[in-house]
């Protein structure tokens, strides 16, 4: 590294010997995976098959792909990290930064009436419910969730439990005494945060690895109780006929005294999906507004605190107990919430929704959105879940790929490789920057790295 | 020594034990009020160990801690506290807390007395200003009531948070920081994090202030001017410092009374210019024998 000019010079003989090197390394590992094939022929006989042409053309590809990479790529990437880091125009930076909360927020009120417009009624219901609410539920769940591992920085990893808690808080309880939504859903965000705090006491001295196993036990427990008690949750078999939202006492359905009736509409499912979508985009919003509210708080304040150095925090006279329980009773009652709300969407729950995948969706979105901020939260929500959805559209990939190419089985394979390259780029998550919570003269964005992470 | 006039702080008998290791041995000093009380002695002496007993994160394993809030009359009722078991005793004119019986948050938070680390620790991704924010945590706890008032947007809150970053400027001010105030606290270099982390201290309105080797890493300039800060502290706001240092000359420009360790044991109180003469004080800094003393001041000239 002495001297630039020589180093920077493409190393012919490396570049070729890598390549060769890796061809060699693919051709041992697709060897058995790829070149061997057993098939049952006519007569039910399974049969050894060699399959070459596609094993050559895989490692000729990888041997290719390892040469482009030595001699592009990494010139490429030596020269950029070589290049001086041009700042981004300041003035454009702030615009940005002004108007893009309102336009998002203005786009999400008018999302359904244009997807109405684009796609007609027939078309709608998809692109507002599988798109629309289904996303906002994960946009929410994340933004709880970053209250407990963004700004109190303490690892849960059976967030799902809570979410469960909340399902079947209102499941139970309107089914048993027909108690309305809107009641409801405050309850099952108490009873949501109150195992919460109930989980939050055992775990109060445990930190980093050891809080993780401890709460990932502990949405276990909750799903295997749920399975398990069968009289009251009735087990696998879910809870069915969960009373579906009425527009204040209005129900949807094509009776005369259904929604569309009254308002002299014509009767469509859509009425019900898009009151469900400003249901969930409100109570989102409300999430976003009450934690943008809580972190200009003493006790906002005293998570990050908390998160950043917690014997000084005690030292400063602060009961970190009580900080950590509100934290993880505050991250529980959004759950609750979310949760009630998907018990009055799908009008069907079972313990298969409450698995320990979810709790690593919700997580995966907190930590590739950056943990702590709430636009790093959305905008990895609207990636991991619309991206899923997506996959179901990409029917064009079955014209390339032969008709029994399904893309969505892909999917774990792209988010795992899209996680491993926004883990390489951006380590701290999408949007790593943190906001000061207040400020003197003017608002200046804390760098990454001096961030602690928190340990539980 | 019982009932001592202007005495804020009382240790007694503090012995601290750490499995079979004796890290504080039968310890009793005691701090008066409006003065800077220096605890020196060579490393591994005990004197961090006695500053986590005293601001409560250690219970100690014997002895007790005492101190007072208004006026000194109160520490006659000394027995009457400890044989209550309860943490503090309330009077109408005065308050006498037990320390060993407090958890460290209370101590800071009830008691009034802070603490700075030896290692400092700030609160690196949080800026100047939420630093010193974050030290009036209770009383801002208090106006935002419980959170609740304060996610509804009382104005109780916002004048109670005014006030605070009114706090905070003053203190930015007194200790250099204001221009950087929007800046984070892991961004300032070393001198100033120091700075900061007493100021931090201070804003949690304290009536006694630990300072674990606040002159460490700095240089001569600043370890003057951490001199003058600590004694405008004690001057202006009528605050007791207990300090642990190893700059002698901050120790002996500055402390009106100092107590020496050794090995877990007090092997000299008093003045700071008796301490400097004791031989056994120079004998266990410049680890000699008690024989040698003699030999060694004449080199160092003293």
């Amino acid at each position: 590294m002495a001297d630039g000019a020589p180093n920077q010079r493409v190393d012919m003989a490396r570049a070729l010997r890598d390549a060769g090197f890796t061809a060699l390394l693919a051709f041992g590992l697709f060897l058995p995976l790829i070149g061997f094939q057993t098939v049952t022929n006519i007569r039910n006989d399974l049969i050894l098959t060699t399959r070459w042409p596609l094993l050559f053309a895989i490692v000729a590809v990888v041997g290719a792909g390892r040469l482009a990479f030595s001699l592009v790529f990494e010139p490429w990437l030596k020269q950029r990290t070589l290049r001086p880091v041009a700042a981004a125009p300041a003035g454009w930076r702030a615009v940005f930064a002004k108007w893009f909360t309102p336009f998002a927020i203005g786009f999400v009120i008018v999302y359904p009436p244009l997807v109405v417009a684009l796609n007609g009624f027939g078309g709608a219901v998809k692109w507002i419910d599988n798109f629309g609410i289904q996303i906002l539920i994960y946009v929410m769940l994340g933004w709880g969730l970053n209250i407990v591992v963004g700004l109190a920085g303490l690892l849960d990893l059976g967030y799902v439990a809570f979410y469960a808690v909340g399902a079947y808080s209102y499941a139970l309880l309107a089914k048993t005494f027909g108690l309305a939504f809107w009641l409801l859903l405050p309850l099952a965000g108490i009873l949501s945060s109150f195992w919460g705090i109930l989980l939050g006491f055992p775990v109060l001295r445990l930190r980093g690895d050891y809080l993780a196993i401890v709460t990932l036990a502990f949405g276990e427990i909750i799903r295997i109780v749920i399975i398990n008690w069968v009289d009251l949750t009735n087990g696998y078999a879910g809870i069915t006929g969960i009373p579906r939202p009425t527009f204040f006492g209005i129900p949807f359905n094509a009776d005369d005294d259904g929604f569309a009736a009254v308002f002299g509409l014509e009767f469509s499912p859509l009425y019900r999906v898009i009151f469900l979508y400003y249901v969930i985009l409100a109570l989102a919003l409300l999430t976003a507004f009450v934690t943008v509210r809580l972190r200009r708080l003493p006790v906002g304040r005293a998570w990050e605190a908390l998160r950043e150095d917690e014997i000084a925090c005690r030292s400063l006279g602060i009961n970190t107990t009580n900080t950590k329980l509100t934290a993880f009773a505050m991250g529980a009652m959004f759950a609750g919430f979310a949760g009630s709300f998907f018990a009055t969407r799908q009008g069907f729950i079972s313990p298969e929704s409450f698995t320990f995948l979810e709790s690593a969706t919700i997580l995966s979105i907190v930590v590739l959105g950056g943990m702590g901020s709430q636009i790093g939260v959305a905008i990895a929500a609207i990636a991991m879940i619309g991206g899923t959805e997506i996959m179901r559209e990409l029917d064009f990939l079955k014209q390339i790929f032969g008709p029994t190419f399904d893309p969505t089985q892909y999917r774990m394979l792209l988010f795992g490789f899209a996680m491993v390259l926004i883990m390489i780029w951006r380590p701290r998550g999408l949007i790593a920057t943190r906001e000061p919570s207040v400020f003197l003269k003017e608002r200046k964005s804390i760098s990454a790295d001096l961030i602690n992470e928190g340990h539980g | 020594m019982a009932g001592n006039g202007d005495t804020i702080l009382r240790v007694e008998h503090l012995t601290m034990r750490f499995g079979g290791l004796v890290a504080v041995d039968d310890l009793s000093f005691e701090a008066r009020q409006g003065n800077i009380t220096a605890l020196i002695g060579p490393n591994g002496a005990g004197k961090t160990t006695v500053f986590n007993c005293i601001t409560g994160f250690y219970k100690p394993s014997e002895g007790r801690i005492g101190l007072r809030h208004g006026d000194a009359s109160v520490w006659g009722e000394l027995e009457t506290l400890t044989d209550s078991g309860k943490r503090r005793l309330a009077r109408a004119h005065g308050t006498l807390y037990q320390l060993e019986r407090m958890p460290e948050y209370l101590v800071t938070q009830q008691a009034r007395v802070a603490r700075t680390f030896q290692n400092i620790r700030l609160f690196p991704g949080m800026t100047v200003l939420e630093n010193l924010l974050v030290a009036q945590h209770n009383r801002l706890m208090l106006a935002s009531g419980y959170t609740l008032f304060g996610i509804l947007g009382f104005p109780s809150y916002a004048t109670a948070e005014r006030a605070a970053i009114e706090k905070a400027r003053l203190w930015l001010e007194r200790i250099g920081l204001l221009s950087r105030a929007d800046d984070s606290a892991g961004d300032l270099p070393y001198g100033a994090q120091r700075r900061l982390e007493i100021a931090r201290a201070m804003c949690t309105d304290p009536l006694l202030l630990c300072l674990d080797e606040p002159a460490a890493g700095l240089n001569p300039r600043e370890s003057a001017e951490l001199n003058a800060l600590l004694l405008a502290i004690r001057d202006e706001h009528a605050i007791s410092i207990l300090l642990i240092e190893h700059d002698m000359s901050v120790v002996m420009e500055i402390s009106d009374h100092v107590v020496v360790l050794d090995y877990g044991v007090k092997i000299a109180d008093g003045e700071s210019e008796a301490v400097r003469n004791d031989p056994k004080v120079i004998a266990a800094y410049l680890g000699v024998a008690d024989e040698d003393v003699a030999k060694v001041e004449a080199e160092v000239g003293l």
